[in-house]
């Protein structure tokens, strides 16, 4: 092996492993078991996954429409809407979140309206959560939605019609259940991008304990006050993570 | 349930002009080589691609402006796409369920299908577990489950290994005997043409070329892919009572025909000398050997000259003759073998 590339190829590895490494030593392991039925852990932790979950679910059901529309359809301007719907990728989230205030805030275009019609308000509420974390993480269902469909073979789509399926039939029940791999692997992305949302859900939904206080956001406030805590806390959530990439093993990891 | 179309479909280099016509129970095969736009005519009947012009007529009814779910046409797809995620009975199942039949009632349909194609113990299997056989009759169930007006067969053997493919042909004849609608069936093998077709369609560079009963093809080819296809060597000349001359040969033929005419002879019929044998000169001509192989229980010979051709010799011949490539032999038809048509 040419050492060029063996060094900084070993190099790389260590930067990747050595923090996680980290997080394993300092630990405290003794008070662990304590210190993670805390209330306050709980609280962040259940919050957490409910919201990752229902953010999750609002994506599905938004998100694989548009995948589909993005794939299946001649849209004018896909190329366009293809590249609206990646921005939040790259998009620093607090920008995301700045831009959610500004839209869905009190004052904001849709915002205003909502209280005014409905009295809803949802910047600094747990809708408002989920509403950060979609806006995060609906791109990478999309991505994988679309790809997923791209790669399925249409002719199937196309022997159901002949068999007298109309095209919303042909999506629930030729469509849908050939691409659920597909899907199953966004929606976990989508689910792990959720859980580990930071900047937009501080910035449009706040740090509010059992309100809008995420597991990501208990970490950061937690480092300031209290050390050891903001490391479990870090160990839950590196344990979710290591959980999630075991279920998805097959699908990407393994397939080396 | 008859079927009258007329379907033109234009692409930037290609265009398909074709008519094809089908009667109840009747079985009409579309036959052509590879990009001939068979295919093609065959999704434009089904509404899978928009026609440029012409028109789809089924029981005086135009149909080619309604979406495939409204046709009424059921398709066997050259790889069947059987839906991978649900059994064989679902797969069947799935046309009489879209029709509005609730999921037991159409799973009643389904079975009764599937025990008519002789796979009702194979009910709850999944595509990927059966055999190519197997999927054939279920896509063949699952098409006619929804009882299309047309039925229509894209390559239905082509998937097949040749054991296999056999005793399919065999069976998909009967189904198609006992199906009441129009059959139209593409393929580019003759054999399976010939077998299940009452009437051949030939298509060639997206236009029809010949149309027959298998007997009138096999006898009377009019294009070289036909003539090919049916094993004959097919010229075409001027004929003058019972003789047509192509170029500078002259054959005799039992028929009496005048104008342009069409000669036609098998391999077989012709037979190959090292020196001039006595005789007519008629039918006779020198041919320089252009290749030698073997074909079947005989040797396949094909000859250049003032006419190309292909002669079979038995293998005892082919070593007395001591034939190689490049050398020159008098080549003979016998007469009674060569028939001759209008062109």
């Amino acid at each position: 092996m040419p050492w060029p590339l063996l060094v900084p190829a070993l190099a790389g590895l260590a930067f990747l492993v050595l923090p996680l490494a980290g997080l394993l030593v300092r630990a405290p392991w003794g008070t662990l078991p304590q210190r993670l039925t805390e209330p306050r852990v709980l609280e962040a932790l259940r919050l957490s996954l409910v919201t990752a979950t229902v953010a999750t679910a609002l994506c599905l059901l938004l998100g694989v429409p548009l995948a589909w529309l993005l794939a299946r359809t001649a849209l004018p301007g896909r190329r366009l809407v293809r590249a609206l719907v990646t921005v939040p990728l790259v998009l620093p989230p607090v920008v995301g979140g700045v831009a959610l205030l500004l839209v869905l805030g009190r004052r904001g275009l849709v915002g205003q309206w909502l209280y005014d019609a409905f009295g809803v308000s949802l910047p600094f509420t747990t809708t408002g959560v989920v509403l950060a974390e979609a806006f995060v993480a609906m791109p990478f269902l999309v991505i994988a939605v679309e790809g997923a469909l791209r790669a399925a073979d249409q002719r199937y789509e196309e022997a159901a019609a002949t068999l007298g399926a109309s095209r919303w039939t042909v999506f629930r029940r030729v469509t849908l259940p050939m691409v659920a791999p597909g899907v199953l692997a966004g929606a976990v992305l989508c689910w792990a991008r959720a859980l580990g949302e930071f900047g937009a859900t501080i910035t449009f939904a706040g740090n509010f304990p059992g309100r809008t206080q995420t597991m990501p956001l208990a970490v950061y406030l937690a480092l300031e006050t209290d050390p050891d805590a903001a490391i479990v806390l870090s160990l839950a959530l590196l344990a979710v993570s290591v959980i999630i990439l075991a279920a998805l093993r097959d699908r990407w990891v393994g397939t080396a | 349930m008859s079927l009258h179309a007329h379907l033109v479909v234009e692409r930037p280099a290609f265009r398909l002009d074709v008519e094809i016509h089908a009667a109840a129970g009747e079985v009409v095969a579309v036959l052509g080589p590879n990009g001939a736009g068979k295919t093609t005519a065959l999704r434009g009947l089904a509404g899978l691609i928009p026609l440029s012009g012409g028109h789809v007529t089924l029981d005086g009814a135009r149909v080619h402006h309604l979406p495939p779910e409204r046709r009424g046409i059921g398709v066997v797809f050259q790889d069947y796409l059987l839906f991978p995620h649900l059994s064989a009975l679902d797969n069947v199942a799935f046309g009489p369920r879209c029709q509005g039949l609730g999921k037991a009632a159409a799973r009643k349909v389904a079975a009764e299908l599937l025990d008519r194609v002789g796979l009702a113990d194979h009910a709850h299997v999944r595509p990927g577990r059966l055999s190519g056989g197997q999927a054939q009759r279920v896509a063949l169930a699952r098409a006619l489950a929804v009882r299309p007006r047309l039925l229509l067969l894209d390559e239905p053997l082509a998937a097949l290994d040749a054991h296999t493919r056999l005793e399919i042909r065999a069976e998909l004849r009967r189904h198609l005997d006992g199906f009441d609608g129009a059959t139209v069936l593409v393929t580019h093998d003759p054999l399976d043409a010939m077998v299940l077709a009452h009437r051949l369609v030939v298509v060639e560079n997206g236009a029809i070329v010949q149309t027959g009963t298998p007997a009138e093809i096999a006898r009377h080819p009019r294009t070289d892919y036909v003539a090919r296809l049916v094993g004959l060597n097919l010229y075409r000349g001027e004929a003058d009572g019972n003789q047509v001359t192509v170029g500078e040969v002259v054959f005799s033929s039992a028929e009496r025909l005048t104008g342009p005419a069409f000669v036609a002879f098998p391999p077989s019929a012709v037979a190959l000398y090292r020196s001039r044998p006595d005789g007519s000169p008629r039918n006779l001509w020198r041919a320089v050997i252009d290749g030698i192989e073997r074909h079947g229980d005989n040797v396949r010979v094909h000859l250049r000259g003032p006419i190309t051709l292909a002669a079979d010799v038995t293998p005892s011949a082919a070593a007395d003759l001591d034939l190689t490539p490049g050398q020159e032999v008098w080549a003979a038809v016998k007469a009674t073998e060569t028939h001759a048509y209008p062109a």
